[in-house]
């Protein structure tokens, strides 16, 4: 365990990103996230929260953003000239994923299979195949507060999550803290929301879910060789062998947020726990002071490899 | 044969607990836990596994350092910046490329455009999957592997499975546990099943993610159920979620009140029907009840 401070000092300030992760969904992810980066902007730091849980995002429940720009984001499918095409049949032969075929003297394209990979584009001889942009979700940008927010939304139907993932944090600046509400799981959404960022805060309840789902969330972050640490939400509810998993793999628990009804009433309204709930702060002064000591461990680290 | 899918949008609304109590209420069902990347059915289920198989999803690029030439070709041509230029040394060039398989997306399209023949295209083991026994009937489940793609096409799988197996043992229904979200296993976990239900809480959160997963159900025209758990957490709440829901011709079929017997009967591993007969468990059957009927071919609401 780090040691900690009394009083917290705005030193944490630029250029270091934190996501906020789970195996499992419901444990706390946007509770944390979002009073995070409002805790730490009242301390004093420049803040911008993302959302990366682009199928549900919820931050703008709790953040109650001014939306100021949205952008819609597409991605690129082919777009065959059939004057040109001569029915050769090799975007078919390339493609992995059976989203442009060639039958007989026909080429059809499968739009919602497409990966974008551009193999098709690329191998067309007869230079018949084109881009066309479709749209798979909106990026919105907006203040909240004092906090820089962005949040992405998938259309309904689409797959292409970790692609508007992926331009979500393109709105990453080195100037602030970004915090990154990442979609619950360990498969490619998640991979993409978590990779390059400096700190992994990984939020779980004390159950035997939790710690199942878990000890998968701590096996990707370590495969990604990324530094982390464990957030305990409704600390009580269960038992204690996410304790003691995190003690016998020497992980971090970086908070233990207590299971309160009243935290409960205060989330299933929209509300923000640090705002509303002055015992909550304690608990967020406590994780901040073990992001700086992080942070400073992080620094070192990198200093030497120098 | 019919199929239930249970899934939730936001993720933690009881979805898991739910579909194990109904694992031990239908009489001749088969269960598949679809929630490939965070599976939890089978902490509860206790699965004996009869057969364990490799689940290759797709291929993955991977360089053969002795042939890389170092021109830059692939990373000229991939587009998921997967194509790095550091890998070791060989009797050709002081560097090599090097394919990272966590951003490599599978498309082939290097190896397609590598001019010195130097990059391997193989099956990627994503996972396995398993066929089991449990108290309650015959399982089929899953492991991604960790930070691996292709949960669609594993879904997509186990559900085949799931029937082949419904099939041969005369069952009537299949019973999936769905995974969070909107995405790509959710959909593969939704298309062409006879009966989705949807379980939700009153919070803003769930509220929210349950109007998207309702119009993707409606989005692939799959007859949907709702489910509010927790409900007494916040009764207006609950009380609003069902006009809404109302007003879409969606039917309320159940609510399940706050009750810590969930976590008690997780933590020993039973459902919540083995491990108690209160209240609970009463609202759980009588939830059974009216989604068998929906299944059956009756309206309820």
């Amino acid at each position: 365990m780090f040691s900690r401070t009394l009083v917290w000092v705005p030193e944490m300030s630029d250029n270091f990103t934190i996501a906020v992760a789970s195996g499992k969904g419901g444990t706390g992810k946007t509770t944390i996230a979002a009073n995070l980066a409002s805790y730490l902007t009242e301390a004093g730091e420049n803040v911008r929260y993302l959302d990366c849980d682009v199928e549900e995002p919820n931050g703008h429940i709790f953040l109650k953003a001014n939306i100021t720009t949205v952008e819609n984001i597409t991605v690129d499918v082919p777009q065959v000239d059939l004057d040109k095409c001569t029915a050769c049949g090799k975007c078919g032969e390339i493609c992995q994923f059976g989203a442009i075929v060639c039958i007989k003297e026909h080429v059809m394209t499968f739009e919602p299979l497409c990966h974008s990979c551009g193999g098709c584009r690329r191998i067309c001889p007869a230079d018949a195949i084109g881009k066309k942009p479709v749209e798979i979700g909106r990026i919105s940008v907006g203040k909240a507060g004092k906090i820089d927010f962005v949040t992405g939304k998938l259309r309904i139907g689409n797959v292409r999550t970790p692609s508007l993932i992926k331009q979500v944090k393109k709105h990453i600046t080195d100037d602030c803290i970004s915090i990154i509400d990442v979609p619950p799981g360990t498969s490619c959404p998640v991979v993409e929301a978590i990779r390059g960022v400096d700190f992994v805060l990984l939020v779980t309840e004390p159950t035997p879910f939790g710690l199942n789902d878990l000890k998968l969330a701590v096996g990707l972050v370590r495969q990604l060789g990324l530094p982390f640490a464990v957030i305990i939400n409704r600390h009580g509810i269960g038992d204690e062998r996410v304790e003691q998993y995190c003690q016998s793999e020497d992980i971090d628990i970086a908070m233990k947020l207590p299971d309160d009804r009243k935290i409960a009433e205060v989330y299933s309204s929209g509300g923000m726990i640090v705002d509303l709930l002055h015992q909550c702060k304690k608990h967020f002064a406590e994780l901040l002071d073990y992001l700086e000591c992080a942070k400073e461990k992080l620094n070192e680290k990198r200093r030497l490899r120098i | 044969m019919k199929e239930l899918v249970v899934i939730s949008g936001k993720g933690g609304t009881g979805k898991t607990s739910i579909v194990a109590a109904f694992a031990s209420l239908a009489e001749n069902a088969v269960l598949a836990d679809c929630d490939v990347d965070a599976a939890d059915l089978h902490l509860i289920l206790a699965p004996d596994i009869k057969q364990r198989n490799d689940f290759i999803g797709g291929k993955r690029a991977s360089v053969i350092t002795e042939k890389c030439i170092g021109c830059g070709k692939c990373a000229q041509v991939c587009n998921f910046d997967a194509a790095v230029f550091d890998g070791p040394v060989n009797d050709l060039v002081r560097k090599t490329y090097k394919i990272d398989p966590v951003a490599c997306e599978g498309c082939g399209v290097c190896v397609h455009f590598c001019p010195a023949d130097a990059i391997e295209f193989k099956d990627a083991v994503n996972g396995q999957w398993f066929i089991s026994d449990t108290r309650f009937g015959p399982m089929v489940h899953a492991e991604l592997g960790i930070a691996e793609e292709n949960s669609g096409k594993l879904v997509s799988l186990i559900r085949k499975q799931a029937k082949q197996i419904a099939a041969q043992h005369n069952k009537d229904l299949i019973i999936v546990d769905g995974s969070p979200g909107i995405g790509c296993p959710v959909i593969a976990s939704i298309t062409a099943a006879d009966l989705v239900l949807v379980v939700t809480e009153p919070t803003v959160s769930a509220q929210h993610d349950l109007e998207r997963v309702i119009e993707l159900a409606g989005h692939f025209k799959i007859p949907t159920l709702v489910c509010i758990n927790k409900y007494d957490i916040n009764r207006k709440m609950a009380a609003e979620i069902a006009r809404k829901i109302d007003n879409r011709n969606i039917a309320v079929v159940g609510r399940i009140p706050y009750d810590t017997t969930v976590t008690k009967a997780q933590i020993a591993g039973q459902s919540i029907i083995e491990y108690s007969n209160n209240g609970l468990s009463e609202q759980i059957k009588s939830l059974w009840l009216a989604v068998s009927e929906r299944l059956a071919g009756k309206e309820v609401g």
